[in-house]
Parts: C-alpha cells; sequence; structure tokens
C-alpha cells in the first residue's frame, strides 16, 4: 500500500514542482487523449485512477469530499475573443496569429460580439443574473504561451453571477431512478485561451504554437456542491449538453473545447472543510470521474496528506496583480427597458431579445420525449447523454409505424447494446435510422418475430449492404403466417409428445412453454410464438 | 508648414530637394542623436512621387512633400522601431501605427525615427545634446527631442514638424525646451493604434511643429480657420502652479500673458485646483504600474531581444530583461509591480485612479518651471504637465518670450476635452500677439557648426 501511495505521492510532487517552476498552476492547456500534443506531467496525475481508494475497513471514520468546479469552454466563433484572426482546430501552428495575438508591441484589443452574445445565452440558460455592467481586467503572470505576459479576463465585475445548473444522478437499485441535483453558479466570465505549450523532453526544449491563444473562453464556476466524483461528473456532462444545444460551445473535451479544474476537499461529516487541493486539466468525463473518487468511498488521510504537501509549494501563492484593462471601456448591455430609443442593433446587445431566442434546452427536450413517446425520464437521459443518438432516434421515429415504446426499447437496448459493445459513436453505426425502420415495420407487422428481428439486426450489424427485406427473404425468416399449416404442425407436436400434453392439462406452467418451443424449433423458428400459445391453448381448451 | 507648401506648389524648390537637404542637414547634425533610424531611401522615393505630382498639380493634401520625423514609439512598417531599447533593437513592425498611413495619406515624407528617452521613460537613458545654444541635455524629462534637429533645411523656411508621444509632459516638454509648439491632443482624439505605450490610458500621440498652424493641420488635417475672439474667453489661472520653485522670470511672463489676455477684453480668474499637488504621486503609481504590465509581453519569446544563453524559459525572461532594459525601465517596473501587489492594491492604485481634474474653461501655466534648464533640475520639471495627461485634456505649449539669458520660457494651454480645436485658435491668437521669433535655419545651423568647432 505504501509503494503505491509514494509513486503518486512523487508523480504529484514533480508535478507540483513544475507549476510552480513555469507558473503552469494558470495551465488551461488541452492536453488531447489521442494526440501527442500532451502536456506531459501536468495531465498525468489527471488520468491516473487514485490507487488509493479503499474499501471502509470496519470501525474507520467515514470521509466526505466537497468538490467545486471550474470549466473553461472554448465559445464556437468565427474569430477570437479580441482579435479578428480564425478560430480553427488542427491549424499549421502557428497560423491564426494575428499582430495583437503576437502581442506585437503597440497592438490593440477589439471585443467581438459574437463571444458576449454567446456568454449572455450561456448565462441565461443557467439561470443567471446578466449583469448590464461588466470590466475586464489583466491577470499578470509570466509563461511562454501567454505572449502578452497577462491574460484578459473579468475578475472584478463578470458577465453574469448567482445561476444554477440541475442535472440528473442515477441511483436506485438498478441505477434505473433519476434523482435531480443543483449545483450553484458562481459566475461565466469571458476570457482569453492561451497558446499551446508542446514540451519536448528530448531536446529539452518547448516550442510554442500560438493558434489557439486569444481564443474566447467562457469560464463557469461551479460552487462547492457536489460531494463526489460522479456528481461532477454528470454536472459537467449536463453543462455541455447545455452548450451545445444553445451552440455557445461544442463543448468537445477530447479536442480541447471544454477543460475542466476540480477543487476537492475532505473532511469527516460535521466538521469543517480540510485543505483544498486542485487537480486541473480533465480532459474527459471519465476520468473526471475517477480523478475525484467515488461516492461513499473513504480517500485515505495520507494520500491527502502527501496532494496537499505538493499543493503546499503552490499556496505560497501567485499574486496575479490583477490591473484593469485600459484599453477596453466597461462592457454594457442593455434590455427592453434600458434600450437607448433609435439605438442601432448592430452596436447594441439586447438580452431581453437574446432570451427570447434561446434554442430548446435539454431539460425541456427530455419533457417532450417523456411526454410525447411516454418513456421513462432515465430513458430521455439516455438519449441524450449519447452524442447523435436522440437524432437516430427521432429518425427513426419518422420512418416507421411502429410504436415509439418498441423503438425506445430497441434503440436503447439493442441498437445501443451493440454500440457499446464495439465502443462504437452513433455516427460510425452500420445499421441506418431507415434500415432499423424498415426492421420494425415488418415486426410491427407480424411478418417476423421478435428473434427473427434480432437475427436481422445482427446481419444488418455485419455491414454487408443489405435490407431487413432481403435478409429475412434470404435467410427466409418469415413468419408462418398460414394458420391452417401451423394448427397441423400444433397437432402434430401434440401427438408426438403425450407427456408434455399431460403435463400442460395437469396445469403445470412450464409445460406449455416447452410445447411452445417444440412447435417453434419444428417450424424452425419461423412461427410467432404468441400465434403457437393461441392455438395450442385452444386445441387443449385451457 | 504653409510657406514651404506653398514654395514646393510654385516650383521654387522641389520635393526631393527639399528632402535631400533635410538629409544632408540630419547627417550634419548627427551629434545631437536626434535620429535613430533614417528613413533615407523611403524618403527619396515618396519625394520623387511628391515631385511628380507637383509637376502634374496633382498635390494632394497640405502635407505633399513635407518631411515628417516620428518618435521611435510608433511602429513603421517596415522601418526599425525600437523605442530607443535594447530590447527591441532590430524590431522591424509589420504594420503601421493608425497616424503613420494618415500623415502618408497626405503625402508627407517619412525621413525618419526620433530619438527619445527608452521607452519615453523619463530620465537617464539618452544623453544626447539637444536644441541649439545649450548643452542640456534633450531632456531627461520625459522624452525628446524631435524634430528640431532633423527637419528641413533649405532657403526658405520649411516645415519641421515632428510626431511624439506624450505621457507624461513629454511633447511639451521637449517643445518648451526648445522653443517649439508642443500640442498634446485630447485622449482619444488621436488613434493610439501602433504607438508604444507606456500607459494606456494616458499615451496619446503629440505634436511638435514651429507655429501653432501647423500643429492644427498635422493633427487636426484641417486648416485653423480664424482666430480666436477673445473677448469671450474666459482665462482662468491656478494658484497651485506658483510654486516656489518657479522662476521668477517665468512667473513675471505669465503674469504678462494674462495681462494681455485681459486688455483685450476676455475674463482673466484666479482659480484653485485643489489636487494638483496629488497629482503626480497618482501618476507617478498610475505610470509604473501600468509600465509593469505593458512591458510584460517584452519578456524574449516573440519580437524582442533575446539572451543567448540556453537556459530554462524562467532564467531567459530574467537575463533577457536584465539586459535589454535599463535601469529606469526596470525600476518602474518594479515599482508598478509593487504597487499592483495584491496587497497594496487598495491602497496605491485605487486611490490614485480616483484623482481627476475638473471642468475647465482655458487654462494658463508655465510649461515648465523655468527656462530650459540644464540636466540635473530636469526632474521637477513635467510637475506641470501630468496632471492634464492624467485627466485625458488638451493642451498647447508655445513659446511666449526669451528670457535674460536668452532661452525661452513656454506658456501653456489646457481645455475641456475634445475642444481641441478652440484651444488652438486661442494658441494661435497669442502667437500672433507675442511674435516669439521662430527658429530660423539658418541661423540654427551657424550656432552648431560653432558649437561643433568648440
Amino acid at each position: 500500500m505504501a509503494a503505491p501511495m509514494l509513486r503518486w505521492g512523487c508523480r504529484g510532487r514533480r508535478w507540483a514542482f513544475a507549476r510552480v517552476d513555469g507558473g503552469s498552476c494558470h495551465r488551461r492547456g488541452a492536453p488531447t487523449g489521442s494526440t501527442s500534443n500532451r502536456i506531459r506531467g501536468e495531465s498525468s496525475v489527471a488520468q491516473q485512477p487514485l490507487h488509493t481508494a479503499q474499501k471502509t475497513r470496519k470501525g474507520e471514520h467515514k470521509w466526505a469530499a466537497v468538490v467545486g468546479l471550474e470549466i473553461h469552454a472554448q465559445i464556437s466563433s468565427n474569430s477570437k475573443l479580441f482579435s479578428g484572426s480564425q478560430v480553427r482546430f488542427s491549424a499549421p501552428p502557428n497560423s491564426l496569429v494575428s499582430f495583437f495575438d503576437a502581442s506585437l508591441p503597440g497592438t490593440l484589443p477589439v471585443l467581438n460580439r459574437r463571444c458576449v452574445e454567446a456568454a449572455v445565452m450561456t448565462g441565461l440558460a443557467l439561470n443567471c443574473h446578466i449583469n448590464k455592467k461588466s470590466l475586464f481586467d489583466r491577470k499578470h503572470y509570466f509563461y511562454a504561451d501567454l505572449p502578452a505576459g497577462y491574460q484578459i479576463t473579468q475578475q472584478r465585475l463578470p458577465i453574469a453571477v448567482n445561476g444554477s445548473l440541475i442535472y440528473g444522478v442515477c441511483a436506485g437499485k438498478k441505477q434505473s431512478q433519476v434523482i435531480p441535483k443543483t449545483v450553484r453558479i458562481k459566475q461565466i466570465q469571458l476570457e482569453q485561451d492561451s497558446g499551446k505549450s508542446l514540451h519536448d523532453n528530448l531536446r529539452s526544449q518547448t516550442l510554442i504554437d500560438l493558434n489557439r491563444a486569444g481564443v474566447g473562453l467562457l469560464e463557469v464556476v461551479l460552487e462547492p456542491d457536489m460531494s463526489c466524483g460522479e456528481e461532477a461528473a454528470t454536472a459537467v456532462r449536463e453543462l455541455q449538453l447545455i452548450l451545445q444545444a444553445l451552440g455557445t460551445s461544442q463543448a468537445n473535451m477530447a479536442e480541447g473545447q471544454l477543460r475542466v479544474d476540480a477543487n476537492i476537499s475532505v473532511h469527516h461529516p460535521g466538521e469543517p472543510l480540510g485543505v483544498r487541493t486542485e487537480v486541473k486539466n480533465l480532459n474527459s468525463i471519465r476520468f473526471l470521474a475517477k480523478a475525484i473518487g467515488e461516492c461513499q468511498l473513504p480517500l485515505l488521510v495520507s494520500f491527502f496528506l502527501l496532494c496537499t504537501m505538493s499543493m503546499r509549494d503552490k499556496e505560497g501563492k501567485q499574486d496575479y496583480r490583477f490591473m484593469p484593462e485600459p484599453n477596453l471601456p466597461p462592457l454594457v448591455l442593455y434590455d427592453a427597458t434600458s434600450l437607448p430609443a433609435g439605438a442601432d442593433p448592430q452596436q447594441v446587445i439586447n438580452i431581453d431579445q437574446i432570451r427570447e431566442t434561446l434554442p430548446e434546452l435539454p431539460s425541456v427536450t427530455r419533457e417532450k420525449l417523456v411526454q410525447q413517446y411516454g418513456m421513462l425520464l432515465e430513458h430521455s437521459f439516455t438519449l441524450l447523454n449519447e452524442v447523435g443518438l436522440l437524432e437516430f432516434f427521432q429518425n427513426v421515429i419518422k420512418e416507421t409505424r411502429a410504436e415509439p415504446k418498441k423503438v425506445t426499447s430497441w434503440v436503447l437496448n439493442t441498437f445501443l447494446g451493440y454500440l457499446k459493445q464495439q465502443n462504437l459513436a452513433v455516427s460510425e453505426s452500420p445499421v441506418t435510422p431507415s434500415a432499423l425502420a424498415e426492421l420494425l415495420d415488418l415486426l410491427d407487422s407480424r411478418t417476423i418475430s421478435s428473434s427473427a428481428a434480432k437475427q436481422v439486426f445482427e446481419e444488418l450489424w455485419k455491414r454487408e449492404g443489405k435490407t431487413p427485406g432481403q435478409i429475412v427473404s434470404e435467410k427466409q425468416l418469415e413468419l408462418m403466417q398460414d394458420q391452417g399449416a401451423l394448427e397441423q404442425l400444433c397437432h402434430s407436436v401434440m401427438e408426438a409428445h403425450p407427456q408434455v400434453v399431460m403435463d400442460v392439462k395437469n396445469r403445470n406452467p412450464r409445460a406449455i412453454n416447452k410445447l411452445i418451443g417444440l412447435v417453434r424449433k419444428a417450424t424452425q423458428s419461423r412461427a410467432d410464438p404468441v400465434m403457437i400459445k393461441e392455438i395450442l391453448e385452444k386445441k387443449l381448451s385451457l | 508648414m504653409l510657406e514651404v507648401s506653398a514654395a514646393l506648389k510654385q516650383g521654387q524648390i522641389t520635393p526631393t530637394e527639399l528632402c535631400q537637404k533635410c538629409l544632408s542637414l540630419i547627417k550634419k547634425t548627427k551629434f545631437l542623436h536626434a535620429y535613430i533610424t533614417v528613413s533615407e531611401e523611403v524618403a527619396l522615393k515618396q519625394a520623387k512621387e511628391s515631385e511628380k505630382r507637383y509637376k502634374h498639380e496633382q498635390s494632394l493634401g497640405d502635407l505633399d512633400g513635407i518631411p515628417i520625423a516620428v518618435k521611435d514609439t510608433f511602429s513603421t512598417s517596415g522601418i526599425e522601431t525600437t523605442c530607443a531599447s535594447n530590447m527591441l533593437k532590430g524590431y522591424v513592425p509589420p504594420y503601421n501605427a493608425r497616424v503613420v498611413p494618415k500623415l502618408l495619406d497626405q503625402e508627407a515624407l517619412l525621413i525618419g525615427k526620433t530619438n527619445l528617452d527608452e521607452f519615453a521613460i523619463g530620465s537617464g537613458g539618452t544623453d544626447g545634446v539637444f536644441g541649439p545654444r545649450k548643452q542640456n541635455p534633450h531632456s531627461k524629462n520625459e522624452d525628446s527631442d524631435w524634430l528640431i534637429t532633423g527637419g528641413s533645411s533649405g532657403g526658405s523656411a520649411a516645415a519641421m514638424s515632428a510626431l511624439g508621444s506624450a505621457t507624461g509632459g513629454s511633447t511639451r516638454n521637449p517643445a518648451a525646451h526648445c522653443r517649439f509648439v508642443g500640442f498634446k491632443p485630447s485622449y482619444g482624439l488621436v488613434s493610439h493604434y501602433g504607438l508604444i505605450l507606456l500607459v494606456n490610458l494616458m499615451d496619446v500621440p503629440g505634436i511638435l511643429t514651429r507655429c501653432v498652424d501647423d500643429a492644427a493641420i498635422v493633427t487636426l488635417l484641417n486648416h485653423l480657420f480664424g482666430l480666436a475672439d477673445v473677448s469671450k474667453l474666459c482665462i482662468e489661472i491656478p494658484k497651485e502652479y506658483l510654486v516656489p520653485e518657479l522662476l521668477s522670470e517665468v512667473q513675471s511672463f505669465w503674469s504678462k500673458a494674462a495681462d494681455l489676455f485681459e486688455s483685450e477684453g476676455a475674463k482673466v480668474i484666479e482659480v484653485s485646483i485643489p489636487h494638483t499637488s496629488y497629482s503626480i504621486v497618482c501618476y507617478h503609481v498610475s505610470c509604473t504600474s501600468g509600465v509593469a504590465l505593458n512591458m510584460a509581453r517584452l519578456d524574449g519569446l516573440q519580437c524582442s531581444h533575446r539572451c543567448d544563453t540556453d537556459v530554462p524559459t524562467q532564467s531567459m525572461y530574467a537575463s533577457t530583461r536584465q539586459e535589454a532594459f535599463n535601469d529606469v525601465v526596470r525600476g518602474r517596473i518594479l515599482s508598478g509591480n509593487l504597487f499592483l501587489l495584491k496587497e497594496n492594491w487598495e491602497n496605491y492604485f485605487i486611490k490614485a485612479q480616483k484623482s481627476a481634474t475638473s471642468h475647465l474653461d482655458v487654462f494658463l501655466t508655465p510649461t515648465i518651471l523655468s527656462e530650459a534648464v540644464p540636466y540635473l533640475e530636469f526632474i521637477k520639471n513635467y510637475i506641470f504637465t501630468q496632471a492634464v495627461n492624467m485627466a485625458g485634456l488638451p493642451a498647447v505649449s508655445i513659446p511666449a518670450a526669451l528670457s535674460n539669458q536668452g532661452l525661452p520660457v513656454e506658456l501653456r494651454f489646457f481645455e475641456h476635452a475634445f475642444c481641441d480645436q478652440q484651444l488652438l485658435t486661442v494658441a494661435k491668437w497669442f502667437e500672433k500677439q507675442v511674435q516669439f521669433p521662430v527658429i530660423q535655419l539658418q541661423e540654427f545651423m551657424d550656432d552648431c557648426s560653432s558649437m561643433i568647432t568648440q
């Protein structure tokens, strides 16, 4: 046990050292999981699951964790927050850098309207109070990927404050119950992103790419109302969905468009909070949950002591020397009552107008699904949580005659099951919505049985380009439609198995199923078991 | 400038000749260290084009063919811009400051980049000699030195104008020392995009010329029509500016100037600006804080000097900045950082921001404490000028008289924000009344040669 802790502690220490040295405690760099642009050492902490999560030993006190989050979301806009350079992922290094982004002396910032609108939309969607006047500040620290030596942010008076985010945590025996929880939002502020540092340990050098320097970010600060990794992860997922629904950010964590820093402290319930530790630059929801830890499991004190020891270096406090940004006037927003008469709509932002044009939020979408299709709330959560699944579902619904409940069941169980098994995204699915719709139609019209349908689905998954209809005819999976022939078959089976018939007559409940099974076998599964049962029951006069 | 323009139009002198005369004068007066970069090729090329236009009578604007120099804090595309610092030695900006193309659109010739104190932070930096008849260093005051030494030459009085910048008094001080008209426009009137800033809230481009008309033409790109109606003016004399260090001669000229206005029917009253004595302190805090943060980008990574050693980033920052900034700049950066620390924020920075001057009519004060002074006493000089910068008001300094020692005394006017036009008309009227001898090039040249031979 000591060994993993020490290893963990060492890693943490090295990381903290790197942070103190480079002032990298402010890093919002996005080490992406799949590319090689990874900042080693900085994300390593985040990616390691807690070795030290231990089950409660009898008699030991339980620990409770308190988690707050700082989430940085890249604003989805054509150009950067204060300059006209384009915003694009994966462009050649240093190809999207204007004079202002490079901090050439004498250049000045110009605020991007779209970014302000994005901030207002996000604030409204999160029930925040929008500050009609907000201010910009300079946060000063030296780091290679911060060319100006300061970041323009909104520390004193941000654009939105005091909101809330409602998210649903799965609980209950089968995790099938959804419990709504709320986390308060302290503030939302506009700020600049930094460039990227690419550490080349082999040559002991760091390469700087300023493409990302100056891109607009929304920083959403969540109060420490969460108590474990799962809650934090769920809250982040919900925020992601909201941002995507609004269109204010693509919030793709793998591409670095959404980055999370977690502030965690532990304490015994009832006692004051312990020292706060910070885990930065988490780039996937799964890692977020793991890094923070599971509910109800105690976290070893020593682990946190080690963490806090390394954090202590950081807490020697970096003084950011905040100063009001002199090149930007206060940001003034209007609403319907305060809008000056004759104001040019191009020159002002009207909060009320933005409120009226807000797109549908995920919570509303889920309610509609429940209302419209009679599905359970948890199903609506699943549909929204999986990228592209809702669209797939809606496309199937459009094209099929089958009942929505059937569709729900097929999409969430069969379809999703196959995806998960092969670790595919919805967009990579070999089965198209039309194909599934056709299949469900066949099922609905009782052309095939449900087990046959499953077989067809499996064939579809093989990506051989055949339609469900083709597969059905090839494999001769059509249900026997001929009632008479079926009756005859039943009759012959009954005659061949008098003992089973006797059992049925003796009210053995399982016997009928055996009989049905035998008939089905005789029909090579081409008979609808429901029909078989009906016929048998009639014959046996049950 | 109007005379020169007329001369050019009439063909008395061609733009190329004018340009070449300027260039040769610059070469002769090199000992004055007025220029950091002389853009000879660019200027001659522009002169040739101007000549073509005059030949075909297509001249554009009043500045066509007039050589103008620009302080080395303005970014000039393709021409080295150093701010007189090692940190930016060799830095060639890829873009122009906003004011530069405005002048070039009027077909002025960009003759070179003039010298200054490092980063326009007063004192200590450059040690050039400045101005005629004096051995005083061109002001360690704030910066300086513009065009007097540069400039034109030629048989007729040629235009001498330059673009400067003013944070605390940097246009008016040198003007005062060298008997020029120094004009600081209202904050916001002239774009400072591309001006390498000292303190964002106060820096503006400033103009140095030989007469008020020229200042108007360069700044407003418009003629001044008519003179001020002096009888309707209210001239205010702030009593806080009557400090003990003020030379009695200057005081008497100040008084005479006030009388002059009164005799023409203006109302002259004494007023009080109570926070004047505090403004210097506030200025210091704001200035140093601004400097600290503006200099943060000069870390050796992007466009500035970088030390040679192969070291970790933090050490590189330290060495680079140590090597390339002089003492003054470093001192200001350190002070600024001190004021901005969380614990000092409330006490220093916030309080400094609260100082402001009130609305005024036209104020009349001396520009500096005495006539052009020797090196050691310069420090107090920007006491007068910086308050106006903090308030963003326009001000103009014009030569008023010659003192007993033959050195010029300057008086200063300042006004409501954005009343630059009115301010200049008042100044023009005063200039006319005073009839201060405008600096003549020939005599200046003679003086210089005599200085060299000494």
